[in-house]
């Protein structure tokens, strides 16, 4: 070891003086500071950036870039038959993908004029709510995790995979059934699934009760999510909301009800569920209760199930007359509509992909401003988008 | 250069540096689409498990994770940032590639922003193929994976084909 010299201690003293005066002198203030999210983060499934740029701990401005998990949807379906585009369109919000082909079907079924017989109809909603419970299930458990509550997440996996299984055991698909077809549906139901089915939606009201408890009645959850990110009604219209998202804030509006498809929810007694706050936490409770609800309308569904053919009368090859058509369903992010043009061929000439995700990130700029850093977190987990659903 | 680098480690040791790294992998996952959600059942759900095999996910960074999981449509949009992690990860490093989209460009073969395999800008260890592969899939691909690492010689990782399985 070599001692310091004299010289040069006395220099270091003089620095450290003057340093402390220039502490003393200025004034306390906040840089500007730029904070990038993403584009990827080992918590998520999917792919957006945020560029937030920061004030001390208050967002000044944020904004998403999205592009990521671009993939040509509306490109590819232009070189695709009717039935092949179905194989694409459940790869959009991928947590629910039975719900996808949903409102596709039914936009070349109007253009076709053909309607699927009742039984396929039933059918058709029954797996559309149980999208429904697949996809929000997980969203319930990946809330809680981004807030640093790591149990929840096991829970909704674990339970996930009754409703999974259900689904895989009608369509032959854990997750990409590609189940529905122009005029019905492939399959009849397996023998027994009924009863199963049953059995997987006591499970299911099980979960909801017991995240009624642990999440919702979360002293930290609540001071964490109660008036954090408040979307009012007018705000979230403009900008184009939907689904639990806009019903969070008050707006009473349900495709399953409003909507004119033809789908089974009118056959059922059920409600639409609605919270005044508009905050996260209200976002939270809405799809809470959904979930609960639609095990609700697949219990009454499976009582009353027609019998009947699966399938209406249509040619082998699918050749869809020239026309226009948009047909638009409540999916469990909210509405997802397609409008498809036809020239007469065995492919779309266009297709127009309407997705909830899409707008519903819209108001992430309007939203962030103001708040603070670990509120982003948060709110974007509120709004509950999948990535793929948002860049199609 | 150590011991191990330069390829005269005897072989016992190499065997038991082998045991040792074939257990402990610390998987960074890298989730992009609907693969995602299946690897996160690997690792979330209590039916499936990953620990179980000795793989550790989660890492607080891709400087600590030996293994990297490409779950997922692969788009160019993404490639520079795959690169710069693969390039952040310390040696030995392995990367299993999740899906058909992953593997080959899957369902969007012929789409004009997703890049074709992630091979085409990483080395690929294990393709495990499916849109998406069950869970049981990926569990399999890890164990394909730590059976490779028992066998091989540090000296020389990249000699050899990938895996693939069926």
């Amino acid at each position: 070891m070599t001692a310091v010299g004299t010289d040069q201690r006395q220099q270091l003293a003089y620095v450290a003086t003057q340093a402390a005066d220039a502490r003393l002198n200025v004034e306390i203030e906040t840089e500007g500071m730029t904070l990038n999210i993403g584009p990827q983060h080992p918590a998520t499934h999917g792919t957006l950036r945020l560029v937030a740029r920061l004030d001390g701990e208050q967002v000044v401005e944020a904004e998403p870039i999205m592009g990521y998990m671009h993939r040509g949807y509306e490109k590819l379906a232009e070189v695709r038959t009717y039935p092949q585009v179905t194989t694409l369109i459940n790869r959009i919000d991928w947590l629910g993908s039975f719900a996808n082909e949903v409102p596709f079907i039914l936009a070349a079924e109007k253009l076709m004029e053909v309607e699927a017989p009742p039984r396929a109809q039933w059918i058709r909603t029954v797996l559309f709510e149980l999208s429904r419970i697949a996809n929000i299930t997980l969203f319930l458990g990946d809330m809680a995790v981004q807030l640093g509550a790591l149990t929840p997440v096991f829970m909704a996996f674990r339970d996930r995979e009754f409703v999974l299984n259900q689904i895989e055991a009608a369509t032959g698909g854990r997750f990409h059934p590609n189940f529905d077809r122009i005029g019905g549906l492939k399959d009849d139901l397996p023998k027994g699934w009924i009863d199963d089915t049953r059995q997987v939606m006591e499970k299911m009201r099980d979960f909801c009760d017991e995240f009624e408890e642990l999440v919702l009645g979360n002293e930290i959850f609540e001071a964490r999510t109660r008036g954090i990110g408040i979307v009012p009604a007018d705000v979230g219209l403009a900008y184009g909301l939907s689904g639990a998202n806009i019903r969070a804030s008050g707006v009473d509006w349900d495709l399953r009800r409003d909507g004119h498809e033809a789908l089974a929810y009118d056959q059922v007694d059920w409600k639409v569920w609605t919270h005044p706050d508009g905050d996260s936490f209200a976002r939270y409770w809405v799809r809470l209760q959904e979930t609960r609800e639609a095990t609700h309308i697949v219990d009454q569904l499976l009582d009353g199930l027609p019998s009947g053919p699966i399938m209406a009368k249509v040619p082998r090859i699918i050749k869809v007359p020239a026309g226009e058509a948009y047909a638009a369903t409540e999916n469990p992010l909210g509405e997802m509509g397609y409008y498809v043009v036809s020239k007469g061929d065995l492919v779309p000439f266009r297709v127009k992909i309407r997705s909830a995700s899409f707008s519903n990130i819209s108001i992430t700029p309007w939203l962030l401003k103001g708040v603070y850093v670990p509120d982003i977190i948060t709110i974007l987990a509120s709004l509950y988008f999948i990535l793929g659903d948002i860049d199609r | 250069m150590g011991l191990v680098a330069s390829g005269k480690a005897p072989k016992p040791l190499t065997k038991l540096l082998n045991l040792g790294r074939k257990y402990s992998i610390w998987m960074y996952q890298w989730g992009l689409a609907c693969c995602a959600i299946e690897m996160g059942a690997v690792i979330g759900s209590p039916r499936y498990d990953v620990m179980r095999l000795g793989v550790i996910p989660f890492p607080a960074s891709p400087r600590q994770a030996d293994l990297v999981v490409i779950s997922g449509t692969v788009t160019d949009k993404m490639v520079p940032s795959i690169l710069r992690l693969y390039q952040q990860m310390p040696d030995p490093k392995y990367v299993i590639s999740m899906g058909s989209c992953a593997n080959c460009g899957g369902p969007y073969w012929d789409s004009y922003s997703v890049t074709k395999g992630v091979d085409q800008v990483i080395p690929v260890d294990v393709y495990v193929p499916g849109c998406p592969p069950r869970p049981e899939a990926l569990l399999e691909g890890i164990v394909l994976l730590q059976e490779r690492i028992s066998n091989e010689d540090p000296a020389a990782r990249w000699r050899g084909d990938p895996i693939v399985v069926d």
